[in-house]
């Protein structure tokens, strides 16, 4: 059978100021029928294009240069290249034979409109359906997609949803109208590790019902593995290398490809071994130097909590009191690293805060240790609050809005020794050792940050934390903006940052596999609650709490061998009331942590000693 | 629906609380608005007074004195505030804003409600001409130019825009009225044919005062439609560029009905939150052109009154368009609440 959606010889230019610039190079591949074809690529590989030009919806400065798209309507095969971008063809075709779905649920939906009207539209542009049938089918779609109520759901706004139901929404309202083919431009990326799984396994099973084709744009590996039928990989705008799955995953032909499969961080990675990085960064590194290190834990966190105040909408209701944080500890071994994981609002930012002294817990005590004894961090003040500052350095998530755009690197390197008052002699040179440090070239320290690229934004982010020797950097998810080929790069650097400077880190991620090949130690946080806690070698060999066990077994696996048990993962257990006996929690209840083994020790309901005894 | 239910709730709450707080918002305002008007040493009558006594009038001096004892002038400042607000009785009782007797105007020598009245509705009439013409003119060539960046039309608008901006108002008001006596053979200034002064409303009053509305909407207007047309397509700009935009796209929705629903409808916003804003506008604004059009409208009595410190009529004109601002105010967040379900459901 001939191929739903045949793509020959395409190429998309932009225009520049130098003249136009090609992002697309005579891209040739097909999208079978009822089949997903995986379009994997780093950011700038043109993946995103090739969906926008398929679609017709190109930003205005985009053109389709040369190529054909040839879409096979029931018979008729229409070349999509030549129809006019906003002309009535191309619209007929667009919802309705062709859907799409992006990568943010929030912003793709409109805030002013409800669910039901933006998800009914397509059907009153398309057919013509009056409210009332469009309504009809928007239940019925939002059934599929498994709304918990679908008829509520109709007159909900976006905001009101949490992530993985908007996606959800945006998928009903894509395939409201069974187009044959859709087109997911990273389904998945702004989701957490178990809403992905979720909604990876409803793309399979809508698929498996309508027969529809799906081209899958993705710079996840692990999804690929598990939802692919067909791979196609782009390198800045070139077709690499395209095949069925098996055969490409198997023996990749492809250097790229191969390069990119051992950059990315497996669970089953011996201990010690690297990932190779596409691109290494080469930093100089200075001689280990001998760190004068604390006898206990260089922090201690004890039983620390905080709540927030949040003002409800209603105007006379009492404000609601959430608990972001309850009764956490945390102990941080000099030189070793601390993985906290957790999904998105599980509280693990605010821990973050709190030993930064942002933000002051309303119970319990964050102990560091500088060599001279733990004392309370929530208690220094004068000098000794000033000498934290400098032992705890922060590496934010997102490298563009963490750096000045109107400084220049020296600058922002040397703002941290000037506000701690350092000699201005070590002030100059200073930031030159510390670009070398991060493998970035001492040269460019005059540039501005937009010079830069994610990656090495990241590196400059870094080098500022070290700017002041700090004993203990907190990483607040450092490398889920970067693209996969660079996360390597920045993870195999903060290794051997840690192991030539001695430094202590306290890593908080919602991706496992970055956890687990950072971390020595690992929480698991869920709902405020540290609900397990353990080395990273047994956490991942013998999870026991039934949500480490979900969201472990949420994780896509880029290899062919651990495929993701689809079944398992459509049970949300990221409440704590629905956790089976005996770790079942009331919402206030903060349960208790019992050792199972040394250094092992999960969160279980304290209820049931007291009704045994 | 419960969910219906309780936004009405909230939005009542809403609208009793701020009531509350505008109640104690114009007290406050009343006391600075006074204070202000206090301020310059003497009043219109002690002036008046002094102006007499140089004339050798001494019959009218009396006269004065005779009104300064009558409003009270002579008793302390705070005193003088109470009455005026109708908290303190004055020498005829309790009658003061409170009581509905906005005070008397001593340069026209009545009542204060009496020099106003016409004035006022002449000025909503006048300046709600020029709201709609900027609208009506602003929002559709604001979708052309956004829709159409770096074009010729959008370059052409654009200049036009400037030079709308750039032109004085006065200048373009007496050009026109010149051309518009020449040519259309209209009575210079004024909302109306000077022959119908004093008359009752018939409709050949009525026609004269559309065919002399013309000109001042399109001098008050022109300024206006410059600057909204720039903040429009700014506003829609931004929105364009915005994913949901491209998913209506995407979802095969004709253009034209894909920028009206949302993109434009998103752009409203920073309008709407505006309304406070240019309702006193209305009232106080345009005072140059209405000088130069010699509009019977509020602007020009207000800066009279200023300058001869007529105290009650400059109050009552200032307390006015500040009440105006409030009540534009709540407008403007109750049509938030009705067109954001953001607002209304109090989230982000």
């Amino acid at each position: 059978m001939s191929p739903l959606l045949s793509i020959r010889d395409l190429s998309v230019a932009f225009r520049g100021d130098g003249g136009p610039v090609e992002v697309l190079h005579r891209l040739s591949l097909d999208v079978a029928r009822g089949r997903t074809l995986a379009l994997v690529g780093e950011s700038g590989s043109g993946k995103s294009v090739t969906a926008q030009a398929i679609l017709r919806i190109l930003p205005r400065a985009a053109t389709i240069t040369k190529g054909r798209i040839l879409y096979d309507d029931g018979g008729r095969s229409s070349d999509l290249a030549a129809l006019p971008a906003d002309g009535p063809a191309m619209r007929r075709l667009r919802g309705r034979r062709i859907a799409m779905i992006f990568q943010e649920p929030m912003t793709c939906l409109s805030p002013l409109h409800t669910i039901g009207d933006q998800i009914g539209e397509a059907l009153r542009v398309h057919t013509g359906a009056g409210r009332a049938e469009a309504d009809a089918r928007t239940r019925e779609a939002l059934v599929r997609v498994g709304f918990p109520d679908p008829a509520r759901a109709l007159t909900t706004y976006p905001f009101e949803l949490s992530g993985g139901l908007r996606q959800r929404a945006m998928i009903a309202m894509a395939l409201i109208l069974r187009p044959p083919l859709l087109v997911a431009d990273e389904p998945t990326t702004a989701l957490d590790v178990t809403t992905q799984a979720q909604i990876l396994a409803l793309l399979a099973r809508l698929q498996e019902e309508t027969g529809m084709s799906i081209l899958l744009i993705t710079h996840d590996l692990g999804v690929v593995a598990n939802m692919a039928h067909d791979i196609a990989v782009l390198y800045r705008g070139r077709l690499m290398e395209a095949g069925p799955l098996r055969t490409v995953m198997r023996r990749p032909g492809h250097a790229y490809l191969r390069a990119l499969l051992d950059a990315v961080p497996r669970f089953d990675m011996a201990p010690g071994e690297r990932l190779t990085p596409i691109r290494e960064a080469r930093p100089a590194l200075p001689a280990a130097r001998a760190v004068p290190a604390p006898a206990g834990p260089i922090l201690r966190v004890e039983g620390v909590s905080r709540s927030f105040t949040l003002r409800s909408g209603r105007f006379w209701s009492a404000p609601r009191n959430v608990r972001a944080v309850a009764e956490a500890s945390l102990e941080i071994r000099a030189g070793q690293t601390l993985g906290l994981v957790g999904e998105s609002g599980s509280g693990k930012t605010t821990l973050a805060r709190m030993v930064m002294r942002a933000l002051k817990p309303d119970a319990g005590r964050i102990l560091f240790d500088d060599g001279r004894g733990p004392r309370d961090v929530h208690g220094l003040a004068g000098g000794d609050l000033f000498a934290y500052r400098r032992h705890v350095q922060y590496v934010f998530q997102d490298p563009y809005a963490s750096l000045d755009p109107r400084m220049s690197v020296r600058q922002i390197l040397s703002e941290p020794m000037e506000i701690h008052g350092l000699d201005p002699a070590i002030r100059r040179s200073r930031p030159a050792e510390l670009m070398a440090m991060v493998g970035l070239d001492p040269g460019a320290l005059g540039r501005y940050p937009h010079a830069f690229s994610g990656g090495q934004r990241q590196r400059i982010g870094i080098a500022r934390a070290l700017a002041l020797e700090p004993r203990l950097l907190v990483l607040d998810e450092p490398v889920s903006a970067l693209d996969v080929s660079v996360q390597a790069q920045i993870l195999n650097l903060l290794k051997d940052l840690q192991a030539a400077l001695g430094l202590s880190y306290l890593i908080v991620s919602h991706n496992l596999a970055v956890i687990d090949y950072m971390a020595d130690t690992i929480s698991v946080m869920c709902r405020g609650r540290i609900v397990e806690e353990a080395p990273r070698a047994v956490l991942f060999r013998d999870p026991a709490h039934p949500y480490t066990r979900t969201l472990l077994a949420a994780v896509p696996d880029p290899s062919l061998d651990h495929p993701l048990d689809f079944a398992a993962v459509t049970r949300d257990l990221s409440d704590p009331a629905r956790w089976p006996e005996p770790f079942r929690l009331a919402p206030d209840e903060t349960g208790i942590l019992q050792e199972i083994e040394p250094g092992h020790r999960v969160r279980r309901s304290a209820a049931r000693d007291a009704r045994a005894a | 629906m419960t969910g219906v239910a309780a936004t009405g709730v909230r939005v009542l709450g809403l609208v009793l609380r701020r009531c509350l707080t505008m109640a104690v918002t114009l007290a406050v305002i009343s006391a600075l608005v006074f204070l202000v008007i206090k301020l310059p040493p003497g009043d219109y009558l002690t002036n008046r007074i002094a102006e007499l006594r140089a004339s050798g009038e001494a019959a009218s001096v009396s006269r004065a004195e005779l009104l300064i004892r009558q409003y009270g002038l002579d008793r302390p400042v705070y005193e003088q505030y109470l009455m005026w607000v109708g908290l303190w009785p004055g020498p005829a009782g309790f009658s003061g804003l409170l009581q509905g007797d906005w005070g008397w105007s001593f340069e026209y020598d009545r009542p204060v409600a009496e020099v106003v009245g016409d004035a006022l509705w002449l000025t909503l009439v006048v300046n709600l001409a020029a709201l709609a013409f900027v609208h009506a003119v602003a929002i559709p060539i604001a979708l052309y130019s956004a829709t159409h960046r770096h074009t010729a039309g959008d370059a052409v608008v654009t200049v036009l825009g400037y030079v709308g901006l750039a032109v004085p108002g006065f200048l373009l008001a007496l050009i026109l009225l010149f051309y518009a006596n020449r040519w259309f053979g209209l009575s210079i200034g004024g909302l109306y044919d000077p022959a119908f002064t004093g008359k009752p409303w018939d409709w050949p009053k009525v026609r004269s005062l559309l065919a002399h509305l013309v000109v001042p909407t399109l001098v008050i207007g022109l300024g206006g439609t410059a600057a909204m047309i720039r903040r429009m397509r700014a506003n829609l700009l931004d929105e364009l560029a915005k994913p949901y935009t491209v998913t209506a796209r995407a979802k095969g929705l004709p253009p034209l009905r894909a920028l009206l629903k949302y993109p434009f409808r998103m752009s409203l916003n920073p309008f709407v939150a505006d309304i406070g804003n240019l309702l006193p506008h209305l009232v106080s604004g345009s005072v140059l052109v209405s000088l130069v059009l010699s509009l019977p409208t509020v602007g020009p009595l207000l800066l009279e009154a200023l300058r001869s410190q007529d105290q009650f009529m400059a109050g009552f004109i200032l307390m006015f368009t500040a009440g105006l601002t409030l009540v534009g105010m709540l407008i403007s967040d109750l049509a938030l609440v009705w067109l954001d379900p953001r607002i209304r459901m109090g989230a982000r």
